[in-house]
């Protein structure tokens, strides 16, 4: 047997788990139309390489991966894309955002996938992190963190234990309990991938002990393989990564660390079959398991749903009442959110739709005061300080919050469920983070901005010194000229140039002084010099036989210079 | 020796205080020169705090200026609208002054922007380039001109020169990216715990 260790903290609220649990996985079915959000994972939305109206296949890549962290999205089924637009997404702000939406034509007909590896030890470790990634596997525990990324960031440490995270501890959801009592044997499949890649010391698969079935079968499934199933004690939230470790190893992941820091890698079970799927039999991404439960729904149970799948879609396939349904929550009792619209899709990270009658999940009644009674730090899992953090968020007190490790804090609930007072205590830390990165993200924008003037500044008195340097070169080199042509003895150009001007601008004023028997002079001159012109084009005209209409028009010109010319002479005349 | 201090107490103790004093004002004033600090620290971290948005609201030309008048005393700390209330508070726990509010001359704080040329309408003069003090919009003569966004302080420098008047100013950051959880709304004001509470002007206290 092997020794347990405890986090500090944790509670046991009441599981509810059963209501789900009496049968087993059923497949939702093809809805009409599904919804696939481009963010559906931590980091970077995918982006779209379809256009609104093509035919897409089963499986077919939707939106590629752009940028590292990030995960691409392929179509659950066959249909035509009807359009790219912004749509309400299972978030907590009820906002909308980017979405490919995808028209089902109920055929169902795969993309020719990728051809799987006859055997997958033989690829190179980078190869199958590619198939990983290009499937679009994300955490399906509820963080939705890329998988490749993680498990990349894996090889890169020396990983002795790799832990699959299975104690599924939060009150209704059993979405992976009912995997691992049901296909347990393709989690270890997925298990043996993941071990092949991290080449851990040791593969444990952590379970509570209120999975009695679940257990077995695992147990079961594993044969002669170096995999221990590792049951504890049931305790909310033993499913938090950090606590999950701490129970199995006893170690303890540093604040603001990573696991695989430690030597550890966790990975939801879940998330272990998506990886056997991808890299077993090539399949991306599009379905995963969902809880659907609560007093609101007739029929409770898990369900196998297309990714994208609308939620009123898959609560009428368990019998949903809407009008007994006090809200729509994704994810569990404690740290799930309400959706605001049904329509919002299901994504990589729904583990759990939970429709609650009022009566079953009251809201939350008014806050109160803190009493200072100190039972939120005895139940906080992360051992820190719930209500000093409270204090502080209210004063908006960065620093202090960070000095007393406010992003330790997993958002697991339990200081809020134990708070006589009825604070909402995790909102205020989920506040007080977010004011924090926001702060953090204006200084180095600020950081950024100052460069940028900085540099701006340094290039305008570059070049107003380029342009002085220059100015200063070519006031040398003539002076040189000038020194040049002096020595030669010849004029200075310069002085030459000055007299030039000088003269012309005498010139310029003596011309007015002319008298007004010059200037009709002139006039007459400059009439008779066109008369000419003139002359000599109508007689070229007659002489090449030209257009009547031409030596017509130089007729009339000729007469009329003659004119004016006579006009000009009679006045001296 | 003894016998001098004894006999010339005067004399040993000012002989004594001037060999102490003349190492060490050697060893200070070679510190001085060996250790001295390029610039003016203050004006640094003054800068640090400064939203860097260079848009001479203040009345200086840009951030760094700025920092420098409050560093020599010339400028009061709350003449900065982009910083707002918590770049004052943070001025005035630096400096260990009383912060103060915003002074209304100087503008009023508002959600950060961006600038958005419409560029159907731009004409390519390129004014609005040469005043942008972060070199954030691209373009050349008679080609259409348009701002990176990322790079975009939201300073409003780039309006007032343009002449078709094409450049909107618009809120920076909407819809999922910048949204974040509020805190709490205090509904324990509604709650009469103890009887003061049912006093809104206490309560608020």
């Amino acid at each position: 047997m092997r020794k347990l260790f405890d986090f500090h903290g944790g509670i046991h609220p009441p599981e509810n788990k059963h209501q789900s649990l009496s049968e087993p996985i059923r497949p939702a079915g093809i809805p009409r139309e599904l919804v696939l959000p481009l963010s559906q994972h931590t980091g970077a939305a995918a982006a779209p390489v379809v256009r609104p109206g093509e035919q897409v296949l089963k499986g077919q890549l939707l939106a590629a991966a752009s940028s590292l962290v990030s995960a691409p999205v392929h179509a659950p089924t066959s249909g035509t894309v009807s359009a790219i637009e912004e749509r309400p997404v299972p978030h907590p702000s009820g906002l909308s955002a980017p979405c490919i939406v995808l028209e089902c034509d109920g055929e169902d007909r795969w993309v020719e996938l990728p051809a799987p590896p006859a055997d997958y030890r033989e690829l190179e470790i980078p190869a199958l992190l590619e198939r990983i990634r290009d499937a679009g596997i994300a955490g399906m525990g509820g963080a939705g963190f890329p998988t490749a990324v993680k498990l990349t960031s894996g090889t890169h440490h020396h990983i002795d234990t790799l832990i699959i995270n299975g104690p599924e501890c939060e009150p209704y959801i059993t979405a992976d309990d009912s995997l691992m009592r049901e296909r347990a044997a393709d989690i270890l499949e997925g298990v043996a991938v993941l071990r092949h890649i991290l080449r851990p010391r040791e593969v444990l698969i952590g379970l509570e002990d209120n999975k009695p079935e679940a257990i077995e079968a695992l147990r079961h499934a594993i044969g002669d393989q170096p995999v221990e199933v590792v049951v504890f004690p049931t305790k909310y939230p033993s499913g938090g990564e950090k606590q999950l470790i701490e129970i199995l190893t006893g170690r303890q992941v540093p604040s603001g660390g990573l696991p695989a820091d430690i030597g550890i890698v966790c990975q939801n079970v879940g998330t272990a079959v998506a990886v056997r799927d991808a890299v077993v039999h090539g399949r991306p991404l599009i379905s995963r398991i969902t809880t659907v439960t609560g007093e609101a729904v007739a029929r409770p149970g898990n369900f196998e749903v297309l990714l994208g799948t609308p939620m009123h879609y898959l609560l009428e396939q368990a019998g949903w009442d809407p009008t007994r349904s006090g809200r729509l929550v994704m994810g569990g009792p404690m740290m799930g959110f309400t959706v605001p619209h049904p329509e919002a899709p299901v994504i990589k990270t729904s583990n759990c739709l939970l429709v609650p009658t009022e009566k079953e999940l009251p809201s939350p009644p008014p806050a109160q005061a803190c009493i200072r009674c100190g039972l939120c730090a005895e139940a906080c899992p992360a051992s820190l300080l719930p209500q000093q953090l409270f204090w502080f968020a209210r004063g908006k007190e960065s620093e202090k919050l960070e000095q007393h490790n406010l992003f330790d804090c997993i958002e697991c609930g339990a200081c809020a469920w134990v708070c006589p007072s009825h604070i909402p205590l995790v909102q205020y830390y989920r506040a007080a983070k977010a004011d924090i990165i926001q702060q953090r993200r204006d200084h180095e924008k600020a950081e950024h901005s100052r460069l940028r003037f900085e540099a701006r500044q340094a290039r305008l008195e570059r070049e107003e010194a380029e342009r002085e340097a220059k100015r200063a070169a070519r006031k040398q080199a003539a002076e040189k000229r000038a020194q040049a042509a002096a020595a030669e003895g010849g004029e200075d150009p310069i002085q030459a140039a000055i007299a030039r001007a000088q003269a012309k601008k005498a010139a310029q004023q003596q011309a007015p002084e002319a008298s007004p028997e010059e200037k009709a002079a002139a006039a007459r001159q400059a009439a008779q010099a066109k008369l000419a012109k003139m002359q000599k084009r109508l007689a070229d005209a007659r002489a090449a036989g030209e257009e009547d209409k031409i030596v017509t028009a130089l007729e009339a010109s000729v007469k009329k210079l003659e004119e004016k010319l006579a006009s000009l002479e009679e006045p001296t005349a | 020796m003894a016998e001098f201090i004894a006999q010339q107490p005067l004399l040993a103790a000012l002989l004594a205080l001037a060999g102490l004093g003349l190492p060490f004002g050697a060893l200070l004033g070679y510190a001085a020169v060996r250790f001295r600090t390029e610039g003016n620290p203050i004006v640094d971290q003054i800068n640090g705090i400064l939203p860097q948005t260079q848009c001479g609201q203040c009345g200086y030309p840009g951030c760094r200026p700025y920092a420098e008048a409050i560093a020599a005393g010339e400028a009061e700390i709350n003449q900065c609208p982009p910083g707002g209330e918590a770049g004052i508070q943070a001025l005035a726990d630096l400096l260990d002054v009383e912060p103060l509010p915003l002074d209304a001359e100087h503008g009023e704080e508002s959600e950060r922007k961006v600038a958005y040329i419409r560029e159907d309408e731009c004409i390519g003069c390129t004014k609005c380039v040469q005043a942008c003090p972060v070199d954030a919009i691209l373009g050349a003569a008679k080609q259409m001109h348009t701002v990176i966004a990322s790079e975009c302080t939201g300073c409003d420098l780039c309006v007032e020169p343009c002449p078709v008047d094409c450049i909107d100013m618009l809120p920076a950051a909407t819809g999922l990216g910048a949204w974040h959880w509020e805190l709490p709304q205090l509904a324990s004001r509604n709650v009469e715990i103890i009887a003061t509470d049912a006093n809104p002007k206490q309560a608020a206290a």
